[in-house]
């Protein structure tokens, strides 16, 4: 790959699938969407009509502040206990108990996405769960009071970790195994027992893959849809199907009929998810190359 | 370090890209571009909508899973017409399913259903008006004035905008008042008349039968039976698009220091009917329950599974200085049809055969019929049937021309306003009296969204 000309490499055969897909369904619909945003019904150019629109919606702060609160709170614990966890499995002497672990962990991602939270429903509903005491104990004897609104970004966070979580413990277990050998060697020798390793040694050479893990988990959080809607569903309409910002623009194009509201609010969605992941890439050097 | 971090490089690169497809991803969930659709104009057909090309095939139906008989009864009864019969949520607790479809449907110029079943109120506001009208008038040539005119009085109001009639209603749902006859002759109470003695036998159940329930306010349909009974102006669609929203009326108060004052004695649950918990907490412990007409079937009979003998339906509740007594409504199917059908003449034979014929009508349907010829058999097949105690036909039909014409059918559902303003406030404990500004910013703020002019 030293030659300036360009000539075609096994490389650009690998890519050239994922380069289509990306095109088709990720570059095409963004250029339509943007088009969408920017015009009104009739097509004519509308400036930024239709994000002073939907932005002065009674609904649109209540579903930013409900979007923002479950980032918050998802972020922090997936962090926090992913890497908590990933380290313990790392200590573990006993290769079965390792594996077994790793196993138990990815078993909830295999699960797909909405038959998950259909799952979840059962749990939260105290007349059905199987861990109805505790259910109980934190949030209610009923499931309309389970899911008042206060008690929701906790639910959907223990969701999204439960259903996300295991693979990022496998992925980060993996990454905590590319450290030499010798490094770790090195730090024990100098007199640094578990806790200090873990803090001085191995997170800071994790830091790419904990910003990898926060770009992807911020895209997928600031989506939130299936979660809300399953659970308006289920609790008869008590919790508004205009609970997140991706619901919002959902009822825009298909309730209201106003593709171009519900584009520009896609476009809101895209501005702050590539600002955040701009920020995490600038702040972790995801792609410093030393 | 330096070759783990280059490997950490060049992997985390497709990565990025990844992620970055991701967010692209936010912005992919548009349709693809609208093809052009024809503007109906019915200037020059004899039904008062243009129709679409005629064609052979299968008649395509939407039902929700109660009616599924409804459409299995058709067929049987006509073997030889193809269906596709689709089951959906019916558009029930304020879901709008089918309007999510349809301008999808609109968008993409073709995929309509030839026929809908739905259970709210809210269709013909959206669906008749507008250059993408979706569902196609009846009263205009298509059906004879004999099948229009044999409905109750009223029951096409919810079908109709400016006397044009889009729909035929399947079911009526007059709020009566439902108890349990050996209960209450057990306990020595009298039937109450109004919602005066309704209250005051509320505060002797709670004394002296404590854990006994003599209504529930937990379900999205709370308002259509107790605020629009009581005539709470809270919903008075004044024209197309216009409403008027007084929810802190006088009167929406007084309903709602009644249900606030039964609700702290527990005699008024605040369990949703079909949740799992109603039945296995409180389902033996019925006393009476307000509710439309449609309680006895689904509710007393599948749900609660009361005993045979023990049922009875007194008059509809009222208020005493009510000069005429009037009631609530809560659903009532209705059947439409589409006016992009290209099985026009099926279509319509199936929406007249299941409003109206006695084989799904009288045989089949859970509710009163709105098609008069058959509501008189269908309520003498229920009192044939020795499971009511009691005469049922007298309090059924008289409520069903009782219901208060100034709870309107606007494009939007009070269903689903009252059950996330309404409900989590008084599960938190806040009383349904000091939710009431809530609820009118509520449906001021959705009627506005929905293009609504506002009175307040």
């Amino acid at each position: 790959m030293r030659s300036r000309s360009w000539r075609p490499a096994a490389g650009h055969v690998f890519v050239s699938g994922y380069v289509v897909l990306l095109v088709a369904f990720g570059i095409a619909p963004t250029v339509y969407a943007l088009n969408l945003a920017f015009t009104d019904g009739e097509g004519r150019f509308a400036g930024i009509g239709n994000f002073l629109r939907t932005a002065q919606d009674y609904r649109f702060v209540a579903a930013v502040g409900h979007v923002a609160t479950y980032l918050v709170l998802w972020l922090v614990t997936l962090t926090v206990l992913v890497l908590l966890l990933a380290l313990v499995v790392h200590r573990l002497a006993s290769r079965w108990s390792r594996a077994a672990l790793r196993f138990v962990y990815y078993v909830p991602g295999a699960l797909a996405g909405a038959s998950s939270v259909l799952l979840w429903l059962f749990m939260l509903d105290p007349s059905v769960s199987p861990v109805d005491g505790l259910v109980r104990s934190l949030w209610g004897d009923t499931f309309v009071q389970v899911i008042a609104p206060g008690h929701l970004p906790w639910i959907f966070t223990i969701i999204a970790f439960w259903t996300g979580a295991g693979g990022w413990i496998t992925v980060m277990y993996g990454a905590l195994n590319s450290i030499p050998y010798t490094v770790i060697e090195a730090a024990r020798v100098d007199g640094a027992g578990p806790v200090k390793t873990a803090l001085r040694v191995q997170l800071p050479m994790l830091r790419k893959w904990i910003v990898y893990m926060l770009i992807l988990s911020l895209a997928a959080g600031t989506q939130l849809f299936v979660e809300p809607q399953l659970v308006s569903q289920a609790g008869f309409g008590v919790v508004g199907t205009d609970y997140s910002l991706n619901q919002l623009a959902y009822l825009y194009a298909f309730d209201q009929n106003d593709f171009n509201g519900s584009a520009a609010i896609a476009i809101d969605l895209l501005i702050v998810a590539l600002c955040c992941a701009g920020l995490f890439v600038a702040r972790g050097g995801l792609f410093d190359a030393d | 370090m330096r070759r783990r971090s280059h490997a950490a490089y060049r992997r985390a690169v497709p990565a990025a890209t990844a992620a970055a497809a991701v967010l692209l991803a936010v912005a992919a969930c548009g349709p693809p571009n609208p093809t052009a659709s024809t503007k109906p104009t019915g200037a020059a057909s004899p039904y008062g909508f243009t129709t679409a090309e005629q064609k052979d095939g299968k008649l395509v139906v939407w039902v929700d899973s109660t009616r599924l008989d409804a459409a299995k009864a058709y067929q049987t009864a006509h073997p030889g017409v193809p269906l596709d019969i689709v089951t959906y949520d019916g558009n029930a607790n304020g879901s709008n399913t089918l309007k999510t479809k349809v301008q999808l449907f609109n968008r993409a110029g073709e995929g309509w259903p030839d026929v809908v079943f739905t259970t709210d109120n809210n269709t013909a506001s959206w669906a008749s008006q507008g250059d993408d009208a979706f569902v196609a008038p009846l009263n205009k040539g298509l059906l004879d004035d004999a099948t229009l005119g044999g409905f109750a009085k009223g029951a096409l109001d919810v079908c109709a905008v400016d006397g044009t009639v889009y729909c035929l209603r399947n079911d009526l749902a007059q709020v009566v008042l439902w108890y349990n006859k050996k209960l209450l002759d057990k306990f020595g109470y009298p039937v109450p008349k109004t919602w005066e003695e309704y209250a005051a036998l509320g505060e002797k159940v709670a004394a002296e039968h404590p854990g006994y329930i003599i209504g529930t306010a937990g379900d999205a349909w709370a308002p259509e039976i107790y605020m629009w009974g009581g005539e709470c102006p809270a919903n008075q669609v004044t024209g197309a698009k216009a409403i008027t929203v007084k929810a802190t009326d006088a009167k929406c108060v007084r309903t709602a220091r009644m249900l606030d004052k039964l609700v702290a004695n527990k005699t008024m649950s605040m369990l949703p009917l079909f949740g799992p918990d109603f039945v296995k907490n409180q389902g033996d412990k019925v006393l009476m329950l307000p509710g439309p007409a449609w309680y006895g079937g689904a509710v007393f009979q599948g749900t609660i599974k009361t005993p045979k003998g023990e049922l009875a339906v007194g008059d509809a509740l009222h208020w005493a200085d009510q000069a005429q007594p009037v009631t609530g409504n809560v659903g009532g199917g209705t059947w439409w049809l589409s006016r992009h059908t290209a099985r026009l003449k099926a279509a319509k034979d199936f929406i007249s055969w299941v409003a109206t014929a006695d084989e799904y009508q009288v045989a089949l349907s859970p509710g009163y019929p709105a098609f008069s010829a058959a509501a008189a058999k269908w309520i003498k097949k229920q009192q044939d049937s020795g499971y009511y105690a009691g005469d049922i036909s007298a309090p059924i039909a008289a409520a069903a021309g009782q219901v208060w014409s100034g709870w309107g059918s606007p494009e939007f559902s009070q269903e689903a306003i009252w059950a996330k303003t309404v409900i989590p406030g008084q599960t938190a404990g806040k009383t349904i009296e000091s939710l009431l500004p809530d609820w009118q910013t509520a449906i001021e703020q959705q009627a506005q969204v929905s293009g609504y002019q506002v009175t307040k």
